[in-house]
């Protein structure tokens, strides 16, 4: 078995890598340790942080792919799919309720030569459980057994950073205060949740199931992956223009602002959507004459959201870029940056060493504001019909199928509730993260 | 102020014109013709015989941007930059691809979107400052704290939810009004009462939050100071003072998307069915009728600039330290 990393994958991988170092490398300086020191103290940010960080660990797991042993399956399976087994690769004929035993439409079966209604049982629970009593006591059986072992390793993670801190001479450690008690909370919530999603759909279906009898909780989870893409490459693509644009034209001024001023101008005058539209359209039809250039319908989708990332990248590069090029206007004539120029540095140095630590605060503060909207376009996107491919697994995919649903009676609620949940815990927590981020990057801000 | 308004439509013609060409390119040179006639027939086993007479039926038999074929001005008029790009200008939107007349139907679907665009617009607005205000009033306290926080939940909600919860709890389960559809007349009341409630909670949010801020900045200048110094009630200042001082650049901030309204919202029309332009440019997506979407990118963009320009005449006119040179 060998790895096959999709291109998405790679993009998606080689973004965290750099970020991360980015990070560390950013950490040298004293204003940034500061910033972080502030968001580390802030109970709400250290516990969406942690949130945040369950869904990328969710999202790598899912991002290594491995070459199917058998060449006629289609889709890849990611480390994630072998991990949770065989969740995602049995299907039933069609809905389910959450944890049922059997489905959630009947069907007419003759009998003794009389037809007669049955609900038939779900394939993938195991024949054991018979009743719903057996099926309560399995439930709490799990949920009693997993609070043991996440308080255990909850517990066990507190006292091995007590003891580092011991070790650093930090002999008060052990008191607990607002923030630790927060983030020791919510890791034991993720903890908790995560195990107990992991044990109760070995055994049962915890979101259901939909309409082709696929696993609604393991759509949900593989959904994640699309978001945080969509989130994360799209930043990927859209930082290098709206950095060097944006940077470039209020340094340089004259014609090379006029001309930079023109392009992003013209671009944000046409609405957002429209010109996303557009783009995919055109991409659709580009992708539908050349089918030879994907060969695989894994392929063809993930092709597709990479060039989804780009035009949304290209589509909403030019605010950020507008605000870095005021900010380069007033930095130009700021003392150090005369200073630096009549000693003779080359422009380069100047924007290097002087501009860009610079401006820093508004690319981390627009990114992370920015992160959340683009995990909730995604769903907005899809639903109009120009977001990602149908065979991809998204958030905005579920919530597109789950309107007829609602319409059904009885009603099917349980797809677009866990698409809600989930969408909704990444985007809070990306949100909450971001408030905190905006409060200690942001220079105006930091003293009230 | 003659002057500076001739300047601006003068500067907004290079950027039309930088519209049309970015969408001249994505619809023409990625996609040639034969691609979106290939698309409409079918992909596979199209003869390039129906491809021609499609191209024909539609008017895309010309060359891109020279037609080599004819003389003089005719060079540059008989092509598809010309006929299809250069004409939105003049706004002759053509026949869609469906052979329809784009213009008739814009000036028809227009009326539904205003009907609901612009009351949320204004409620919107009005619900937005008084929570706004009551948080600023209330600062630093946990009534304020609690505020925040559900503007943050609010503003984590896909706006989807919003309008299938709305849908379904005042549509489905208490009946209270029509699901989806649309009426002409007053009978029109009762179907845009949900889209117009379902967005203004669906922005409510993102709004608040923002004004909040806004209001806040404003209370912390030396003009408060001084209000207050000379022993007015804190009731007074936020009233007198500062609500009129916050709600100018609040409401230069929201003409530039006035002119905008008219094309009407994407997704809350198609969801509660109501024909105007938003689910009209949906159809057009889902039909693959790339004649109005071409439209729409087109009148879209002149609205949005017509819409930058009253914000400056805006600003000029709230504030009379703004000079427009």
């Amino acid at each position: 078995m060998s790895f096959e990393f999709l291109l998405t994958d790679k993009c998606f991988l080689v973004v965290l890598i750099i970020g991360f170092f980015m990070t560390l490398w950013s950490l040298r300086r004293e204003p940034v340790r500061h910033s972080f020191a502030i968001i580390m103290q802030r109970p709400i940010a250290v516990s969406a942080g942690i949130v945040l960080l369950f869904f990328l660990c969710i999202g790598v797991l899912d991002s290594i792919h491995f070459k199917s042993v058998t060449s006629g399956d289609e889709n890849a399976t990611s480390l994630l799919d072998k991990l949770i087994a065989p969740l995602g690769s049995t299907y039933e004929k069609t809905y389910s309720k959450p944890f049922a035993l059997s489905l959630f439409v009947s069907e007419t079966k003759l009998v003794n030569g009389l037809p007669q209604q049955t609900y038939p049982r779900l394939r993938y629970v195991p024949k054991e459980i018979e009743t719903d009593a057996q099926k309560v006591r399995v439930i709490t059986q799990c949920l009693w057994s997993v609070l043991g072992i996440s308080l255990a390793i909850t517990i066990g993670l507190w006292i091995t950073i007590v003891l580092i801190k011991f070790g650093r001479g930090d002999s008060k450690a052990y008191l607990p205060n607002l923030t630790s008690s927060a983030a020791l909370i919510t890791f034991f919530a993720m903890v908790y949740l995560l195990i107990c999603g992991y044990c109760l759909s070995r055994t049962f279906h915890v979101f259901g199931t939909g309409q082709i009898g696929q696993d609604i909780f393991y759509f949900s989870i593989k959904s994640i992956r699309t978001g945080l893409i969509i989130g994360l490459l799209t930043t990927l693509f859209m930082m290098p223009l709206a950095l060097f644009l944006g940077v470039g034209a209020g340094y340089f001024g004259g014609v090379v602002d006029d001309v930079i001023q023109y392009i992003y101008t013209t671009l944000s005058s046409i609405p957002g959507v429209l010109l996303i539209t557009a783009s995919v359209l055109s991409l659709q039809a580009y992708m539908a004459n050349h089918p030879e250039q994907f060969p695989t319908l894994a392929e063809s989708a993930d092709a597709r959201l990479l060039a989804l990332c780009l035009i949304l990248g290209v589509t909403s590069w030019t605010s950020l870029c507008r605000l870095l090029r005021a900010e380069a206007l007033k930095l130009r004539e700021v003392d150090y940056v005369l200073a630096a120029r009549a000693l003779g540095s080359s422009w380069f140095t100047i924007i290097r060493k002087h501009l860009l630590p610079n401006v820093m605060h508004i690319v981390v503060i627009t990114l992370v504001l920015d992160f959340s909207f683009l995990v909730m376009a995604e769903a907005v996107l899809s639903y109009v019909g120009v977001g990602v491919s149908p065979m991809t697994i998204s958030w905005g995919n579920m919530i597109n199928g789950a309107r007829l649903e609602l319409a059904r009676d009885p009603v099917v609620w349980w797809p677009i509730f866990a698409a809600f949940v989930f969408m909704f815990l990444l985007v809070l927590a990306i949100n909450l993260f971001a408030d905190a981020v905006r409060d200690a990057f942001d220079p105006h801000q930091s003293n009230g | 102020m003659i002057y500076y308004l001739w300047r601006r439509i003068l500067y907004a013609i290079p950027i039309l014109f930088g519209i049309n060409l970015i969408t001249f390119v994505l619809f023409f040179m990625v996609n040639t013709p034969d691609d979106i006639a290939r698309m409409h027939l079918g992909n596979k086993h199209v003869e390039q015989q129906s491809i021609e007479d499609w191209k024909i039926a539609h008017g895309y038999n010309l060359p891109l941007f020279i037609n080599h074929d004819q003389s003089g001005l005719k060079q540059f008029e008989e092509t598809l930059f010309f006929q299809k790009s250069l004409k939105l200008f003049t706004f002759e939107f053509g026949v869609s691809d469906a052979g329809r007349d784009i213009s008739h139907d814009i000036s028809y679907r227009m009326w539904p979107s205003l009907a609901i665009a612009v009351p949320i617009l204004i409620f919107g607005i009005i619900a937005e400052i008084i929570i706004a205000m009551a948080m600023a009033f209330f600062r630093a306290t946990y009534l304020d704290l609690t505020g925040v926080v559900m503007c943050i939940i609010l503003m984590s909600i896909s706006s989807l939810f919003y309008i299938i919860g709305g849908q379904y709890l005042f549509g489905k389960i208490l009946k209270l009004v029509p699901i989806s559809g649309y009426d002409g007349g007053f009978e029109a009341i009762k179907f845009i009462i949900l889209p117009i409630t379902v967005a203004v909670i669906g922005s409510l949010g993102a709004g608040a939050r923002w004004y909040r801020t806004l209001f806040l900045e404003e209370m912390n200048k030396e003009y408060v100071k001084t209000a207050r110094a000379k022993g007015l009630s804190e009731r007074r200042v936020m009233f007198k003072h500062v609500l009129q001082n916050t709600l100018l650049p609040i409401l230069t901030g929201v003409v530039v998307i006035i002119p905008s309204l008219f094309m009407g919202s994407l997704v809350l029309e198609s969801f509660f069915g109501v024909p105007g332009l938003g689910s009209y440019i949906i159809d057009a997506i889902q039909q693959q009728d790339f004649a109005i979407v071409r439209a729409m990118v087109f009148l879209g963009s002149i609205l949005y600039i017509i819409g930058l320009v009253l914000t400056d005449f805006s600003y000029m006119l709230a504030d009379p330290r703004v000079r427009l040179s």
